[in-house]
């Protein structure tokens, strides 16, 4: 499905260039989206080599098996495949409290983390696990308790009340999680039955 | 409360990196090594999302750029009237999913025309703040271990972000509209 939009995107957008005579703005529109590409990946690079330090400290520590085994019913609930005190547990938790506090920079190295553990028990490394669906469906809809950025925007348009929002996005994003863990389940149950 | 969870947010990050040092020193754990041996993982990591990422910018960039985005907005405009949802949200609910910065770029844009406490600012101001970037979301995390097959990920990202439109939709018209 990845192969299909993102063919789709470049040719349906080169098609439309075409039609509106503004065949030049996709040239431009290649290097840019290239440039932005490597931007964000290096915008990434300082973040995932700090937190990836901290979290082997944390590691070490026997912090992130503490967690697991605090993080307990909840969890497993959630990930039935993951065997008991698996360390994936506590990266798969410090990734849910990143997002919950707004944290986007500290939750995608912690996700990570957490997707390479999955991986160390995924049998098809090419194939994605249950257990992975899971970790994207939660992270795709991610609850979060306060848009902080937002509510700047808002402050900075002179807002009556910026954080009025707070309410309906929690209400929002309480919905969607809901949802996509659902959704995430029926598709588990469609693939064990073929 | 919202200025409680604003400290929380705030305090987050140095109270963990503290607790996670002092805990770690009482457990005699070396921890600077520790952190350096930990960190050569991130470069690697890094490294490797850089493909996903310059690719999915790309054809991003092209779709929006070359008028495609406005001309998809155009033919649904009708459709979208009808059931009550106000057009110029819509190519924010399109991006949303896409890019991150792309669509903050729509929110901002949105409530500087139509004013932050406008429904169209409060409905744009919602979607942003309860939905995520998916496909960026699955480029990175299963970039970073090669998975190629996907599975149903996608699908289930992308209705998510359907379902938490309308219920942005919902409850803004229901609150404030």
């Amino acid at each position: 499905m990845v192969n299909y939009i993102w063919a789709g995107m470049i040719l349906i957008g080169v098609a439309v260039a075409f039609v509106n005579g503004k065949v030049d703005a996709v040239n431009k529109a290649v290097f840019e989206g290239a440039k932005t590409g490597v931007t964000v990946t290096f915008g990434l690079l300082s973040i995932l080599i700090f937190w990836m330090g901290m979290m082997k400290i944390a590691e070490e520590a026997g912090l992130l098996n503490k967690m697991a085994r605090l993080l307990g019913p909840l969890a497993r609930w959630l990930f039935p495949t993951i065997p008991k005190d698996h360390p994936a547990f506590g990266y798969i938790l410090s990734n849910m409290t990143a997002n919950l506090f707004g944290l986007g920079n500290a939750a995608t190295p912690m996700g990570i983390k957490a997707m390479q553990e999955l991986q160390k028990l995924n049998p098809d490394p090419k194939t994605a696990t249950p257990a992975m669906c899971t970790l994207l469906a939660l992270n795709t809809s991610s609850m979060t308790l306060i848009p902080t950025t937002i509510i700047a925007i808002r402050m900075n348009y002179n807002s009556a009340n910026p954080a009025d929002i707070v309410g309906v996005t929690l209400v929002a994003t309480f919905i969607a999680t809901c949802a996509a863990i659902m959704i995430d389940r029926w598709y588990q149950r469609l693939e064990r039955r073929r | 409360m919202y200025a409680l969870v604003t400290q929380l947010s705030i305090w987050a990050i140095p109270v963990l990196l503290s607790y996670v040092l002092v805990y770690a020193l009482y457990k005699r754990v070396p921890v600077y090594d520790t952190f350096v041996s930990g960190a050569k993982g991130g470069f690697g990591t890094t490294i490797r999302l850089m493909p996903h990422l310059v690719g999915m910018m790309v054809a991003i960039t092209v779709f929006r750029e070359s008028g495609a985005l406005d001309l998809l907005t155009q033919a649904l405009r009708p459709v979208l009237n009808a059931i009550g949802f106000p057009a110029e949200v819509l190519p924010l609910s399109l991006l949303r999913p896409v890019t991150g910065t792309g669509s903050l770029a729509i929110t901002t844009d949105l409530i500087a025309r139509y004013g932050p406490d406008s429904y169209i600012g409060r409905l744009a101001s919602t979607i942003q703040g309860s939905t995520d970037t998916t496909l960026y979301v699955l480029t990175v995390y299963f970039g970073a271990v090669a998975v190629t097959r996907t599975k149903y990920a996608l699908k289930v990202g992308l209705l998510s972000d359907l379902i938490g439109v309308i219920a942005s939709v919902c409850i803004v018209s229901l609150i404030f509209g």
